[in-house]
């Protein structure tokens, strides 16, 4: 134990040291300390638990499965813990802040979801499975071609998501306090590492646990200091919100030219109005879709139905997620609405563009300010939940794909299931050091690219090929092994093939022309007469980029004629000379009230011209990296699939192959277990038992 | 592990387990449309009928919040309806087929 001991310090230091380079960052220099107690504090929290968890951990069924000893509140917890990751917890806020309405609709399908779960998923799987995914296929299929597949697919799911928390950890790590992103990557793969190779399952649900319990607080404080100021009346916050000027200027920003025409009343209600960022219904449905089917075959959620000791512990933990997470979104609108109020959409998005600091930027400001000490420390805090939250998260995926690694593939299929109990726990964390150096290592190559859609394509392979696999081995008496395998084939890889076509990846064309459209200007348009709308020649074309195909677009009124816009030097070039001029006759002004005007007129000016620097400087690195490029790495000079998430083809191209494979094969085996598994997943009888302490 | 003494087929066509069977997949089935419709119905309805969504209601508050809301609100009542039919009738159905089971009556 002493090892362990030594180890677990170790990490700390490491942690530490890390620390210690920091620049930069959200955070004044002069408050890092703080940030750094509070994270210091919250992950010697979490290394107390793994020490405590890592004490009873032996057995494989403790490593996977937490001894089947965690209750269904624990469970529930420790589910929305697994959810509410940086993109659900930081993202949705930030959405919100910067586009309103359609942020707050966005959230709704991350917790329909569960219904999905709650009703056909969680007890069936409780009462059939052992340990994973693939132990509920080869129930009635046959184990070592099912196990083979089900451990592929859900180390590719795990790896889309752990690539996209990985990254988004280290840039929000990076933004926040400065550390750098190779360290912050280093820093959360240790510890995670820690947390899963000690503590496993039992260590990693109560870090879930505890940082759930802590974000929900931190949220709640969050929420009544917006909220209470209207004496908790939604009509009168709301009325604030639209009244406010920075969210005037950002509706008005969004709309561009049809803002002209309306005023501010108008374009503050816009913002409580659908329409602002989710621009194509049919994408909408297409995510949609994902979610609502993807979340029920995420392995590192399947897996969590394993840790609890009956199918009615399973129901009960699925309720109490299903009222955490509903409720925290429902804190969300506050919390992203009171950013674009107190903080203002232009200052979330300079800092970050996708808008995931309005959260700890909000509890900056409510606790006082940029210069503030409790400001300072509330933003600290919700900054180490967040980070809590990356780390927790990762800890489940890296244990959802060891255990398909060790326990499907090396136990299940190499060893036959003829491996002693101690060299499976053996495999399961050395498993489990693979993966977490897997992990570090594309998080580390993945710097700088835009790995956001990752998380979508993670729930699409999930919809698309694990929930028709277990969905129609749980549900279909016909179902087997063959409609198994080639449901989750070409589940998978039409989600993937579809993604790579579609408007997610770089096409250098574009990049080339809007590049070139920052450096040298864009001519005159000519002043153009009405519109009338255009209908669409078929559905087919929304969906693939065709010949012929004639796209739909609403009726345009006229518009005046734009003036040309200069290039980022000229442009550059006329601000200096604006700027000179102003500051040569800044010390000669006597007026109090022109000198500040003026001031604050070569701060704008100022700030303009590092704004065109940057995008000039981005324009000129975007020329030389595509440079002589034309097409994507697909060969595609333009998007072929045109929406940005496969799951409204994919999914019903899963379920399918699943039937027809299933209908034209035979299988004896597959046949011969139904009746065992229909009366197993419904009355829980042999079900795995919890382990006795 | 699987007890080789248990007749799987013979529980599974007994009548208290067909009777479980079907009650369960009539409920869960009926739940689970019905959540997917009135889930789709708010990305629909923010696309094709945002006249009825920006139509203010409640001070500045619009119809689409308050649908969007309902959404949450809806979530929970399924879950709340279905653990109530899960704790009151198809645990004690279960129940009393497993202690069938385990008196040698199936």
């Amino acid at each position: 134990m002493s090892k362990l001991n030594k180890l677990m310090l170790a990490v700390a230091a490491m942690c530490g040291s890390g620390a210690a380079f920091a620049a930069g960052g959200a955070v004044a220099d002069e408050f890092k300390w703080m940030t750094f107690a509070v994270f210091g504090a919250i992950i010697a929290v979490t290394m107390a638990i793994t020490y405590w968890a890592a004490r009873t951990t032996h057995t494989t069924s403790e490593f996977y499965a937490a001894g089947r000893s965690v209750s269904g509140i624990q469970n529930g917890w420790a589910i929305a813990g697994d959810y509410l990751s940086a993109a659900s917890f930081l993202g949705i806020a930030g959405l919100i802040s910067l586009y309103g309405y359609d942020g707050f609709m966005y959230s709704v399908g991350w917790l329909v979801a569960y219904i999905t779960v709650l009703l056909v998923i969680a007890e069936p799987c409780r009462n059939i499975g052992k340990y994973t995914m693939g132990d509920i296929l080869a129930f009635r299929n046959d184990p070592k071609k099912t196990k083979t597949v089900a451990a592929l697919s859900t180390i590719t799911v795990s790896t889309f998501y752990l690539t996209a928390q990985m990254v988004g950890g280290g840039v929000l790590i990076k933004t926040l306090i400065g550390i750098d992103y190779e360290t912050s990557i280093i820093g959360v793969g240790i510890l995670m590492l820690a947390y899963v190779v000690f503590g496993g399952m039992k260590a990693t649900t109560w870090v879930q646990i505890t940082k759930a319990v802590l974000l929900v607080i931190a949220s709640l404080i969050l929420v009544f200091m917006v909220w209470s100021p209207y004496g908790f009346s939604l009509p009168a916050y709301l009325q604030a919100v639209v009244g406010d000027e920075k969210i005037v200027a950002q509706v008005a920003k969004l709309l561009g030219d049809k803002a002209t025409t309306m005023t501010p009343e108008e374009l503050g209600q816009r913002f409580l109005e659908p329409g602002l960022f989710l621009k194509s219904p049919i994408d909408q449905i297409s995510l949609g879709l994902a979610l609502v089917l993807g979340t029920a075959g995420m392995p590192h959620i399947l897996m969590r139905f394993f840790t609890v000791p009956t199918a009615q512990a399973a129901r009960t933990s699925v309720i109490w997620a299903m009222a955490i997470i509903g409720g925290f979104y429902v804190l969300t609108l506050f919390l992203g609405t009171g950013a674009a109020m107190l903080v203002g959409p232009a200052k979330i998005a300079s800092i970050d563009a996708g808008g995931n600091m309005a959260g700890p930027l909000l509890a900056q400001f409510l606790g006082g300010g940029e210069q503030s000490y409790l400001g300072n420390f509330m933003l600290a805090f919700v900054a180490a939940v967040a980070f809590a939250t990356i780390v927790a998260v990762v800890a489940g995926l890296v244990l959802a794909a060891a255990s398909a690694m060790a326990h499907d593939i090396y136990v299940g299929v190499i060893r036959g299931d003829h491996a002693t109990p101690k060299e499976q726990v053996v495999a399961a964390r050395v498993a489990s050091v693979i993966v977490g150096i897997i992990a570090i290592t594309v998080g580390i190559l993945a710097k700088g690219q835009n790995v956001a859609h990752l998380v979508a394509l993670a729930f699409a392979v999930a919809a698309s090929a694990n929930l028709p696999a277990v969905f129609l081995t749980l549900y279909w008496k016909k179902c087997n092994t063959y409609g198994v395998m080639a449901g989750m084939v070409v589940g998978t890889l039409t989600a993937i093939g579809l993604v790579m076509i579609s408007p997610n990846m770089t096409y250098p064309k574009a990049v080339l022309a809007s590049a070139n459209k920052v450096l040298n200007g864009e001519p005159a348009v000519p002043a153009k007469e009405a519109q009338p709308a255009v209908e669409r020649s078929s559905f087919m074309c929304e969906l693939f980029a065709m010949d012929g195909c004639v796209l739909a677009k609403p009726a345009q009124p006229a518009s005046a004629e734009k003036p040309a816009k200069p290039g980022a030097a000229d442009k550059l070039a006329g601000l200096n000379a604006k700027l000179q001029p102003l500051e040569a006759s800044l010390p000669t002004i006597t007026d109090a009230a022109a000198k500040t005007a003026a001031e604050a007129d070569i701060t704008k000016l100022k700030k303009d011209i590092t704004a065109t620097e940057k995008a000039k400087a981005k324009a000129e690195a975007d020329l030389k990296t595509f440079e002589g490029q034309t097409t994507s790495i697909m060969g595609l000079e333009k998007p072929f699939f045109l929406l940005k998430n496969p799951g409204l083809i994919s999914i019903p191209l899963g379920f399918l192959m699943v039937i027809l494979f299933s209908l034209f094969t035979r299988d004896k085996r597959s046949e011969e277990m139904w009746d065992e598994l229909y009366v197993r997943q419904n009355t829980g009888i042999n079900a795995e038992a919890a382990t006795a302490h | 592990m699987s007890n080789p003494n248990i007749n799987w087929a013979a529980i599974d066509s007994n009548p208290k387990f067909q009777a479980l069977h079907r009650k369960k997949i009539f409920f869960l089935w009926g739940l689970m449309v019905f959540s997917l419709i009135f889930y789709f119905l708010l990305p629909i309805g923010a696309a094709y009928y945002q006249d009825l969504f920006k139509t203010k209601v409640w001070g500045v508050v619009n119809f689409g919040i308050l649908f969007a809301l309902s959404e949450f609100v809806v979530a929970w009542l399924i879950a709340f309806v279905y653990s109530k039919k899960a704790n009151a009738q198809f645990d004690a159905m279960s129940q009393e087929i497993i202690n069938d089971v385990n008196k040698g009556k199936i």
